[in-house]
């Protein structure tokens, strides 16, 4: 802060006395300016894309497992891909320590409702409301999460997926991705649907893992180690870790 | 209605172990005009008297919307019911705005009864003079719920409160078992009949002292207008479904009770 003394600062002009240009602390007095707050201005430990698009029976969502500091691969085993109950799965991006906060609130929403014990259940449009309504008030407060989240389940018998970013900004679609995804996978799963509305879960799991795969090779924050959420109405399952098959025998050919 | 000297504050209990306050209020209920909630399988129906509170005043609004899939009617204090009215209509609207859904009506029972049960536990604090009929649809189809002063609620498949209800509640018990199976028409029609159940000799249902409202699969709640309830009316006119007996004795007109 300022006016502190620090390493830089001119020395005191006596031992235990004040010090040049610095607020003096009386000895027995801390008067230190501690009274402040910092609002998040910048993701710290990141996750990058989320893949996610529904197929002809339900929702499937993609990412990988990496938690970049900066651009260090600093965490290798983060999973972001989670079930929320049994019709719902949530998928992140962005800040990881955000995420984990979120998760937390989202799981003890699950745990109050099941101990109401009325059996209704939460739906996956009434999570992307709620998502939406935290997200929209962090950010009017200047200290938003630093997330993208995708929200994916069935209801009323349809696949559902929407999303919602820091600013909470939110969407509905078939095929949403987040970050680097939004340029490299979009396109793809986009095409993809387009020629096959009713895509199968098999053919939806392979297009998410070629998804993976050109990801891997162009975004830098990107990691090989993946997990996969898929809904249907059979259930959750969350699958992985999965690994990106690599091959780089052509890479000596690209100048 | 003075009992004894355990009856001066809701936080005493008599050595009988009651807690007389909270009785007295369920008296309250009684000097309201009769109410009657019931439902078939597909539809809850809510079915008022309304009472004018002189020759020269008009007749009170019974039924009470509070969101697309919910609403009340009441029997006691209206200015209670008012109360308790616009904050159900807060729960729903925040459930609502959170939820994107209108919140079940089991949940919104749960917190009006929450909300009338603190008021008999504290001696700053009077019980709710009021009964409630809440008529609902969800996920898990029609419900009818009765609130009651006492802080307690209860899922119905038929219901009646206020003044003189015991004949309704007969009629309601000679015939429940046969709501399932009803049509909306036919639910309606048994409604009026148990609701004129309640009226002495000299008054008849009309347009004017009925109301009417109806939630459903297919229909958001609605309440009657004065020419649907009209058309409802014909269709039981000429019936009579008062109790033979007649020693029914003029009720005392309290202005604050409906």
């Amino acid at each position: 802060m300022f006016n502190t003394v620090d390493a830089y600062s001119a020395p005191p002009l006596w031992k235990n006395g004040p010090s040049p240009c610095a607020f003096h602390n009386f000895p027995g007095t801390n008067c230190e300016n501690n009274d402040f707050t910092q609002h998040s201005q910048a993701p710290v430990t990141t996750a990058t894309s989320v893949i996610a698009f529904t197929f002809n029976t339900g929702v499937i969502i993609g990412g990988d497992l990496l938690a970049s500091y900066g651009s260090l691969a600093r965490y290798r085993n983060c999973p972001r891909v989670m079930k929320v109950n049994d019709n719902i799965i949530m998928g992140a991006g962005g800040d990881y320590a955000d995420f984990q906060y979120v998760k937390d609130l989202v799981d003890q929403k699950i745990i109050e409702e099941d101990c109401l014990d009325d059996g209704f259940k939460l739906k996956p449009r009434s999570l992307y409301c709620w998502l939406t309504r935290i997200m929209y008030n962090r950010r009017s407060r200047f200290d938003p999460f630093w997330n993208n989240f995708v929200v994916g389940g069935i209801q009323e018998g349809l696949p559902f997926l929407g999303t919602v970013d820091k600013l909470g900004t939110a969407y509905e679609d078939n095929a949403i991705c987040t970050g680097y995804g939004a340029h490299l996978a979009l396109p793809l799963i986009r095409d993809a649907l387009e020629k096959n509305p009713l895509m199968s879960e098999e053919e939806a799991k392979a297009l998410l893992t070629k998804c993976m795969e050109v990801l891997f090779y162009r975004d830098a924050r990107s990691y090989p180690k993946y997990q996969i959420g898929v809904i249907t109405d059979d259930g959750v399952k969350i699958e992985g870790p999965l690994e990106v098959s690599q091959k780089w025998d052509l890479a000596h050919m690209i100048h | 209605m003075f009992r004894n000297s355990y009856d001066y504050d809701v936080t005493i209990w008599s050595p009988q172990g009651r807690l007389f306050q909270v009785e007295y209020a369920i008296e309250a209920v009684k000097f309201g005009s009769a109410i009657v909630g019931l439902k078939n399988t597909t539809d809850a129906v809510l079915v008022s008297l309304k009472k004018a509170s002189s020759d020269l005043a008009a007749f009170k609004k019974k039924i009470i919307e509070i969101d697309e899939y919910l609403g009340v009617t009441y029997s006691g204090l209206t200015a209670d019911a008012k109360l308790l009215t616009r904050f159900l209509r807060n729960e729903c609207l925040s459930y609502r705005y959170t939820e994107n859904v209108c919140i079940p009506a089991e949940r919104l029972l749960e917190k009006l009864s929450r909300k009338m049960h603190v008021a008999t536990q504290r001696y700053d604090q009077r019980p709710f003079g009021v009964g409630m009929l809440v008529a609902g649809f969800d996920s898990k189809g029609p419900h009818i719920y009765e609130a009651c002063p006492s802080g307690t609620f209860f899922n119905c498949k038929a219901m009646t409160l206020g003044g003189r209800c015991q004949s309704a509640r007969t009629y309601l018990e000679k015939n429940f078992s046969s709501f399932p199976d009803c049509n909306l028409e036919e639910i309606i029609k048994h409604g009026l009949r148990a609701l004129q159940s309640t009226l002495p000799k000299n008054l008849n249902l009309t347009n004017q002292n009925v109301s009417i409202g109806v939630v459903g699969a297919d229909c958001e709640f609605k309440i009657f207008s004065d020419e649907e309830v009209y058309n409802h009316l014909l269709l039981i006119e000429g019936e009579n479904h008062r109790p033979d007996c007649d020693e029914f004795d003029e009720e005392d007109d309290n202005n604050e009770v409906s």
